[in-house]
C-alpha cells in the first residue's frame, strides 16, 4: 500500500490523538479542508434558494411526524410491500440483520454479491461476515470500491474515498486492476473502474443496495446513486436484497418530494441525484427483500433529548462543514459515521469507548446551521457531554480540573487568591521559557504545545483596579 | 442609563484592557456604569464540558450579582450566551430567568437598550472582524454563510461606520477560530490547526488589525499569532472602539 496513505484510526487512541497523527503531515490535512470545504460551497450556491428555509422546516417536520407514527407507518410499508410480492424481514441487531442476508443468499445459492452504497451494512459489519462465510462482495460504488480494494472503510458517509488523493488511486489501480503505471488522469481510471465494475454487476448472483427513503404510503424503496449502480445490480441480479435503517421511513409521496430536493443538495450541491429510483415490486423472474433494521434505533427514539438524531438522511453536509472533520478525517472519530452527527451517535453505542466524541466539537453551531432536517446536533454534543459527566466518563483529567475550577469560580475571594496565584505562575513561566529544560515543559503543556504562546499575565486585574481606585463601591 | 459592566473572569485575569476600554466607552457614551457587580464568572467553562454540578455555584454567585440590576453589559459574546441559554435552567428559581433577560453582550447593548448602532469615530486600518461563534450562531448577532445571510449585525455596523476603517473580505469569514473551551486543551493540535487557519485568512487579506467581540477567541488567535511572529494587532472591539472615539 501506498506510503502516503492517510490515517487509519487507531484503536484505543482517542480522537484528540488521531488528529494529532493526521494534522502531522501538514500538507495533507490542508488539502483534505479544502476538498471538502469546496463540497460545502457547492452545497451553499446550491442551497440558495428563497424557499431553502422552509423546505428545512418541512424536512425536520415530515421526519418528526413519521418517528411519531413509526410502528405504524413501518407495517403500513410491510403491508404495501408485501401485497406488491416483497418479502420484508424485521431485524433486531447487526447480528440479526447479518444472518438474515446471510440465509436469503445461502437459500439463493449466491456465490457472488454486487452492493452499491450503504451505511447501514457498514454498521452491521456485512461485508467480512458474508465473506467468512465464502461470499465474495464487490463494493460497486466507485468511492466504496476505492476503500474496499485498501481494506478500508469508509471516510465518509457520501465520499467515501475523499480521502485518497487520484496519484494514490492511479496507484491502487496499477496494483489492483492493471492499469498503466503513473496513470492518474480522473478520466482514464473511471473508465477502468466502469470496466471492473461492469464485469462484477453483470455476473452477480445477487444485488444488495441500500435505501435513501422508504415510502409507507406507496411500499416503495427509493434508492439514490449518481453511477447508476444499484440500478444496474438490482436489475441485472436475480435476487435483491435492501438493507435499511428502520428510520428511513416516510409517509407519503409528498414527503418524498421534499427529502429528494434536500438531499443532493445538502450531500454534493447537485439539484438532485443523477438517478433516483422508485422501486415498488420486484422484477418480474426475480425475488425481492427488504430488511428493515432497529439496532438501537428504536431505544434512541424513547430517548426524548436525543430522538432528533434519528431525521438523519446521511447527507453528509454536517462532515463537509465541520472544521474539526475537515481537518482530523473520517478514521479519526473511530466510529462507522464519522463527523459531528457520528459524535452524537456513537456514544449511544458505547459512551466510554467513544468518550473522546462529545468533546470533538469546539460546538461552533455550523452544522446544525447546514443540517437539512434541522438537528441540533451541539445541543446533544452538549447532553452527551453532561452524561459523560453524570456517568463518570468524561476524558481523563476533567472531572478534577472542573470541580475544582468550579469551586474557584464560584466565590469572589478565591477566584482572586487562586487568579494572583495563577498570573504569576504565568509570569514566572513566561520568564523561564528560554532557560534549559523549557522546551521539555513546553512539550508537556497542551496550550504551548503545537505552537501557542503562554498569554501576558498583567501585574493588576481589572477588578484589583477598580477595588484600589475605589470604583467598585 | 444605569448599567452593570460584569468582567468575564478570564478578561479580568488576562485582557484587563479589555474591560477598562469597555468602562471608558460607556461613560462616553453617557451610560452611568456600577462595577459593584463582582460574580467572578457566570459557569461557562464548566457548562461546556458537561460538569453542569460543578457549573452550578459560579452560575448561582452570577445571578445573585445580576438580581440587582435591570441591565448588564458584558465584553463577551459567548459569556452573554451562556447568562441567556444556560442561566435559566442552571440556577434555581428566577434568578437564572432575570440574568437571562438583563445581559447584553457590548455591541449587541449598543445597538439596541442604548440605540445607538453607530459611533462617530475614526480607524484607518485595515481591518479583520472575527465573530465567535456564540455571539454568530448562538446570539445570533451576526448573519451566517450557512443560511445564505450577509455578515451583517451589531458589531459589523460599528465597524463600517468608522471613518478610514476598511474591513478586509475573508475566504472563510464565519469558520471556527478552534478555541472551543475545553477544547484548546483537550484537542490542542486541532485547536491550533484551526486557529491558524484563520490567521492565515487574515494576513494574505493585509489586515493590520484583528477585532472580535470575543476575548477568548481573541486569546487563543493572539497566543498563535505571537507565536507566529505574525505582522497583526488584536484588539477586542471595546479597545477598537474606545480607541476610535477618543
Amino acid at each position: 500500500m501506498s506510503a502516503a496513505l492517510p490515517v487509519l484510526h487507531h484503536r484505543g487512541a482517542g480522537h484528540p490523538e488521531a488528529a494529532a497523527e493526521f494534522l502531522r503531515d501538514k500538507e495533507r490535512a490542508s488539502w483534505h479542508d479544502d476538498a471538502l470545504w469546496f463540497v460545502r460551497q457547492r452545497r451553499d450556491r446550491a442551497t440558495d434558494l428563497p424557499e431553502w428555509e422552509a423546505l428545512r422546516e418541512a424536512g425536520s417536520a415530515l421526519k418528526a411526524h413519521a418517528m411519531s407514527r413509526l410502528a405504524d407507518l413501518l407495517e403500513e410499508f410491510e403491508q404495501r410491500a408485501t401485497a406488491a410480492g416483497v418479502m420484508v424481514h424485521w431485524a433486531r441487531d447487526a447480528a440479526e440483520h447479518n444472518t438474515v442476508v446471510r440465509d436469503i443468499l445461502h437459500g439463493a445459492g449466491v456465490k457472488r454479491v454486487a452492493k452499491s452504497k450503504s451505511m447501514l451494512t457498514e454498521e452491521c459489519g456485512l461485508n467480512p461476515f458474508l465473506e467468512a462465510d465464502g461470499i465474495e462482495v464487490v463494493d460497486t460504488d466507485l468511492g466504496e470500491r476505492i476503500v474496499q480494494l485498501a481494506h478500508q472503510p469508509p471516510s465518509h458517509i457520501v465520499l467515501p474515498a475523499i480521502h485518497w488523493k487520484k496519484e494514490e488511486i492511479g496507484a491502487l489501480f496499477h496494483r489492483t486492476m492493471g492499469t498503466a503505471a503513473g496513470e492518474s488522469s480522473p478520466d482514464a481510471l473511471a473508465a477502468a473502474a466502469r470496466v471492473h465494475l461492469r464485469d462484477a454487476l453483470l455476473h452477480a448472483d445477487a444485488a444488495i443496495t441500500g435505501a435513501n427513503a422508504l415510502v409507507a404510503e406507496t411500499g416503495g424503496v427509493i434508492v439514490c446513486t449518481n453511477e447508476g449502480n444499484a440500478d444496474l445490480g438490482m436489475h441485472s441480479a436475480p435476487v435483491h436484497i435492501v438493507c435499511v435503517g428502520i428510520e428511513k421511513i416516510i409517509a407519503t409521496l409528498d414527503d418524498l418530494g421534499v427529502l429528494l430536493r434536500i438531499l443532493a443538495r445538502s450531500a454534493t450541491g447537485q439539484p438532485i441525484t443523477a438517478y433516483t429510483t422508485h422501486i415498488t415490486a420486484p422484477r418480474a423472474g426475480a425475488t425481492m427483500h427488504v430488511v428493515l433494521v432497529d439496532n438501537g434505533r428504536t431505544a434512541r427514539l424513547a430517548d426524548a433529548d436525543m430522538r432528533s438524531a434519528l431525521h438523519c438522511i446521511r447527507c453528509g453536509a454536517c462532515l463537509n462543514t465541520c472544521p474539526v472533520y475537515r481537518r482530523s478525517g473520517g478514521y479519526s472519530y473511530g466510529h462507522v459515521i464519522p463527523g459531528p452527527i457520528g459524535a452524537i451517535l456513537a456514544p449511544a453505542v458505547d459512551l466510554r469507548a467513544h468518550r473522546s466524541l462529545p468533546f470533538a466539537s469546539t460546538l461552533c453551531g455550523s452544522c446544525a446551521d447546514v443540517c437539512p432536517v434541522k438537528i441540533d446536533i451541539p445541543r446533544q454534543l452538549l447532553t452527551w457531554r453532561e452524561r459523560s459527566a453524570a456517568a463518570d466518563a468524561l476524558p481523563k483529567g476533567y472531572a478534577t480540573i472542573f470541580r475544582q475550577l468550579g469551586r474557584i469560580l464560584a466565590k469572589p475571594i478565591r477566584f482572586a487568591r487562586n487568579g494572583r496565584l495563577s498570573r504569576f505562575a504565568l509570569r514566572t513561566l513566561r520568564t523561564l521559557r528560554f532557560m534549559p529544560g523549557a522546551g521539555i515543559a513546553n512539550r508537556w503543556n497542551p496550550w504551548t504545545r503545537p505552537g501557542r504562546d503562554l498569554p501576558i499575565a498583567p501585574h493588576e486585574t481589572f477588578r484589583e483596579w477598580a477595588t484600589r481606585t475605589g470604583r467598585r463601591a | 442609563m444605569r448599567v452593570a459592566l460584569a468582567v468575564p473572569c478570564y478578561v479580568d485575569q488576562l485582557r484587563p484592557q479589555a474591560a477598562h476600554a469597555t468602562l471608558m466607552l460607556l461613560e462616553r457614551l453617557g451610560c452611568h456604569v456600577s462595577l459593584a457587580f463582582d460574580a467572578p464568572c457566570c459557569g461557562q467553562p464548566m457548562s461546556n464540558a458537561g460538569a453542569v454540578d460543578d457549573a452550578r455555584g459560579a452560575a448561582t454567585t452570577w445571578a445573585a450579582s445580576a438580581r440587582a440590576f435591570d441591565v448588564v453589559v458584558m465584553p463577551s459574546g459567548s459569556c452573554t450566551h451562556h447568562v441567556r441559554h444556560h442561566l435559566p435552567s442552571l440556577v434555581a428559581g428566577d434568578a437564572g430567568v432575570h440574568a437571562a433577560r438583563v445581559t447584553y453582550e457590548l455591541c449587541e447593548f449598543l445597538a439596541g437598550p442604548l440605540g445607538m448602532p453607530q459611533l462617530i469615530g475614526r480607524f484607518a486600518h485595515r481591518v479583520a472582524m472575527h465573530l465567535g461563534c456564540h455571539a454568530q450562531r448562538g446570539l445570533r448577532l451576526g448573519g451566517s454563510s450557512e443560511l445564505h445571510e450577509n455578515f451583517s449585525g451589531p458589531m459589523h455596523s460599528l465597524l463600517v461606520a468608522m471613518e478610514g476603517l476598511t474591513l478586509v473580505p475573508l475566504d472563510r469569514p464565519d469558520e471556527c477560530c478552534g478555541f472551543g473551551g475545553s477544547f484548546a486543551i483537550g484537542e490542542p493540535e486541532l485547536s491550533v490547526a484551526m486557529g491558524r487557519d484563520r490567521l492565515t485568512d487574515y494576513t494574505t487579506h493585509h489586515a493590520e488589525v484583528l477585532v472580535s467581540s470575543d476575548p477568548s477567541c481573541l486569546l487563543h488567535l493572539e497566543a498563535i499569532a505571537r507565536h507566529g511572529a505574525m505582522p497583526l494587532r488584536t484588539m477586542h472591539i471595546a479597545e477598537l472602539l474606545e480607541e476610535a472615539t477618543r
